[in-house]
């Protein structure tokens, strides 16, 4: 049963994965890309890495896959143009794969001495949470809050790159604003009666 | 036959694969490389949580949420740039990319 499910989701994964690549519209890409991620993260409950299939759906699908939709988007490029010509790296692009395919095929074949077939993913806990949250606020603290710095840097570094300032745009600047003192802005003047300013 | 390790090897491996023909397949379209890349580091994921998983050890599922987190950046920063770019030049083919002359 287990493996029945596999095999389908498992097939559903690598042929959207074929399609993320071989779709002529980038946004037909990145829904076939969001269906991979979903089936991965069936593959992933399959063996109890429930937090993983969890995390890979609100990660991925949440927020990189919206990204990428809201930039394929904005962008107003002629996606047709850019697919024209791909038909002559098709070749080079299979022998890279062929190599690839074989080159892992045989170090499976030669290195691995034997697989084992049993699972355990909640070592030493009731639940795949708990075994995670057991050790990644203790053992793994250091790489947590490293985590956390590396999504910071590249928070500011998509701020900094994207941030412009357009001419000729009125813009509010509160320092200016509240450093402003009333002389600034009104003078007092006493006219003499009938003479004016 | 059981539900076995390499099952999931077998699965990483042709995810890995298909990610690194994309790169090579889609050479003008910049996005569709980002998008393949993000297949790459997928298939790392599933790599490592299935060792994990199989040898009864949590270590690599935390990892894999690392990936994962590097993975979020990269594709922000990546599409920021790509932004930028399309700004300055209105075209992001990846073939005209030669102002470096690199």
């Amino acid at each position: 049963m287990a493996l029945i499910a596999f095999y389908l989701m498992a097939a559903v994964t690598l042929v959207s994965a074929l399609m993320v690549i071989m779709a002529r519209n980038p946004v037909h890409s990145v829904l076939w890309l969001i269906l991979a991620f979903f089936s991965a993260a069936g593959l992933f409950v399959l063996i109890g890495a429930e937090f993983i299939a969890m995390l890979l759906v609100v990660v991925y699908v949440g927020a990189v896959a919206v990204l990428f939709l809201f930039v394929v988007m904005m962008l107003d490029v002629d996606f047709v143009e850019l697919k024209d010509g791909t038909l002559k790296y098709w070749p080079f692009a299979m022998l890279v794969g062929i190599v690839f395919a074989a080159e892992i095929v045989m170090a499976s074949v030669f290195g691995v001495q034997s697989l084992p077939d049993s699972f355990d993913a909640a070592p030493g806990a009731d639940t795949n949470a708990e075994a995670i949250g057991q050790v990644m606020y203790t053992e793994y603290m250091l790489l947590f809050q490293l985590a956390g710095i590396v999504l910071l840097v590249a928070m500011i570094g998509a701020i900094v790159l994207t941030l412009r300032h357009r001419p000729h745009v009125k813009r509010q600047n509160i320092a200016k604003q509240t450093s402003r003192r009333r002389g600034d802005a009104y003078e007092l003047k006493d006219p003499k009666p009938g003479q004016g300013i | 036959m059981e539900l076995g390790l390499s099952h999931y090897l077998a699965v990483s491996a042709a995810l890995f694969t298909i990610g690194v023909v994309g790169i090579f397949v889609n050479r003008k379209n910049i996005i569709v490389i980002l998008m393949a890349i993000e297949l790459i580091l997928l298939s790392v994921n599933l790599n490592l949580v299935a060792f994990s998983v199989f040898s009864g050890t949590i270590a690599g599922q935390i990892f894999a949420m690392l990936v994962l987190t590097v993975a979020a950046a990269e594709a922000a920063v990546g599409l920021a740039i790509l932004v930028v770019y399309f700004r300055n030049r209105r075209d992001i083919s990846v073939e005209n990319v030669d102002l470096m002359k690199g």
